[in-house]
């Protein structure tokens, strides 16, 4: 048995579709969701744990990826730099699961790492490159 | 009782001034009305923190052995500007390292520019300067390759032609698809988030619209340390439309700045990397606005409520000059997170940091208190609505080729 955890991000137009349930059947996995964020207005974004034979998961992987699904490993770790930060805030609506937001009330770039699922798109949108990867 | 230059800088050296930043003038003059807030307060102060693209910084770096009249200069692999003399070399922000990919494999990273060179400069790091020249009698010198510090050069400062933009866009992507890589940031298809680009509340010129105390030789915090206002900006519109209380509803002023880069803090002057556009210069700027008058009292209290600024599609009404502002947003509702746009709710970015412009006013309410700042009255005001001055696009006019 192998384990793999993998975020999917689902175009608006696959919100609708039951893909997660059809690799369950067809490849034989097991899974855990860590994470999902989809609504009907934007696209969506599943944080999975998958369960099954070697073959079967990259199997599974690779048609969800015909579907039409972005598919990410989660190996990665994403890091602030504070010292490189300078709380501008280009971040945060790159960011697609709010791991990084800005406080309310100081207006301060806030980076919750535990939201973070290393997509790394806040890595290049960021202006002073404060956002690292740690592998 | 209208104030006097003279009178607040007599409080300043005695210790008696009262200097407040613009965000806690707003409640004071809500609590006691302008009138009352004029007499009790002296200067309001301001900040604002965000990358301004026509920034620079021209630098001596004294006579080599031999001489050399420098014809074409690189600072870290940066071209800078030698057209000035023979060792008086200016580096723009925005320019690009040479053979940089740009943006060949779109969108380009554009991780290094002039902007990482003179945020290196002022840290105190060594930068490489490589030159070439064709030599002449008194300047033999053909090449120069050397490490130079801004410790050992005889003038280096920023010289910023424009800077401090009043107010400005509030950029979104129409395009049904396809992402775009603005100065204004990564603006998702379809409306996927809005990006702005002002202090609001805080910003220097939002505080005084009509430049009634600033222009030449007004004394300003910039990049840490004190700077001073020389011209008006490039692009400086003061004649754009207005609210009732003299607010411009888009880009309007600008300014013109000069600070000596040794005394500056590489935490107030940052090179950043516009993704899929290039390099540009994050730079902090303040002003102290003294409160001459009731009329000042009431315009540094202006709130973020009452400040719009004009959503511009950068998909296709920017880059082909198209059609106006999709409406006008105010920046209480841009700060809260997100607005409404199209009956759509749309997440809000920012590329002007809140948290800086805030720091930058009260570093400056701190020198004011301690004696060791003092406003100085401008030599001329800038321009200002009533000028006629207007920010004109250009005129072009085609080239026929001559034909024999």
């Amino acid at each position: 048995m192998a384990t793999r955890r993998v975020v999917f991000h689902y175009p608006r137009q696959l919100i609708d579709s039951p893909v997660v349930s059809q690799i369950v059947s067809k490849y034989n996995l097991e899974f855990n969701i860590l994470r999902a964020n989809i609504t009907p207005q934007s696209e969506g974004l599943m944080v999975l744990g998958l369960q099954g034979t070697e073959d079967g998961i990259e199997q599974a992987l690779a048609w969800v990826r015909e579907q039409g699904v972005a598919v990410q490993p989660l190996e990665k770790d994403v890091m602030r730099n504070g010292d490189k930060c300078t709380h501008c805030g280009a971040c945060v609506t790159i960011c697609p699961t709010e791991a990084l937001c800005k406080d309310a009330a100081t207006q301060e770039v806030l980076f919750d790492s535990a939201k973070c699922i290393a997509c790394e798109l806040c890595v290049p949108a960021c202006p002073p490159r404060a956002m690292e990867v740690a592998l | 009782m209208p104030k006097t230059y003279q009178e607040i800088n007599e409080k300043i050296k005695s210790g008696q001034v009262v200097v407040v930043s613009a965000e806690e003038m707003i409640g004071i003059v809500e609590e006691d009305g302008a009138a009352k807030a004029a007499e009790q307060v002296d200067v309001v102060t301001t900040g604002t923190f965000g990358p301004m693209c026509s920034s620079g910084a021209f630098l001596n770096t004294g006579h080599a052995n031999p001489r050399i009249k420098i014809l074409k200069a690189w600072l870290n692999d940066v071209p800078a500007y030698a057209g000035l003399a023979a060792v008086d070399l200016y580096i723009g922000a925005t320019e690009m390292t040479e053979h940089d990919p740009l943006n060949i494999d779109h969108p380009g990273d554009f991780r290094y520019g002039g902007g990482h060179v003179i945020e290196e400069l002022i840290a105190g790091q060594d930068v490489r300067l490589r030159a070439t020249a064709h030599g002449t009698d008194c300047y033999p010198g053909k090449e120069l390759e050397t490490w130079i510090n801004i410790a050992d050069l005889n003038e280096c400062f920023l010289c910023n032609p424009r800077n401090a933009y009043q107010n400005y866009n509030v950029a979104v992507n129409l395009d049904s698809e396809r992402d775009i890589y603005t100065y204004m940031g990564v603006l998702k298809a379809d409306l996927g988030n809005v990006n702005y680009c002002s202090a609001g509340q805080l910003s220097p010129l939002l505080n005084d619209p009509y430049y009634r105390t600033i222009g030449i030789g007004t004394r300003i915090f910039l990049g840490g340390a004190e700077g001073y206002v020389f011209w008006q900006g490039t692009q400086h519109n003061p004649t754009v439309a207005r609210t009732e209380q003299g607010v411009p509803k888009g880009g309007a002023g600008t300014l013109s700045v000069v600070g000596d880069m040794k005394q500056m803090s590489a935490e107030w002057v940052v090179g950043v990397s516009m993704y899929g556009y290039g390099v540009s210069l994050q730079v902090g700027l303040g002003t102290a606005i003294p409160v001459l008058d009731e009329e000042m009292a009431r315009f540094t209290a202006i709130k973020d409520e009452d400040i719009v600024a004009p959503v511009t599609d950068y998909s296709r009404s920017y880059p082909y000059s198209e059609g106006g502002p999709l409406g006008h947003v105010n920046y209480k509702e841009l700060k809260s997170g997100q607005i409404t746009v199209d009956d759509r709710e749309v997440p809000t970015g920012s590329l002007s940091s809140y948290p800086k412009a805030r720091e930058i006013a009260e570093i400056l309410k701190d020198w004011i208190e301690t004696g060791h700042f003092l406003l100085s009255e401008p030599a001329e005001l800038l321009p200002s609505a009533d000028s006629g001055l207007t920010f004109k696009p250009l005129r072009e006019r085609p080239v026929q080729s001559e034909v024999i």
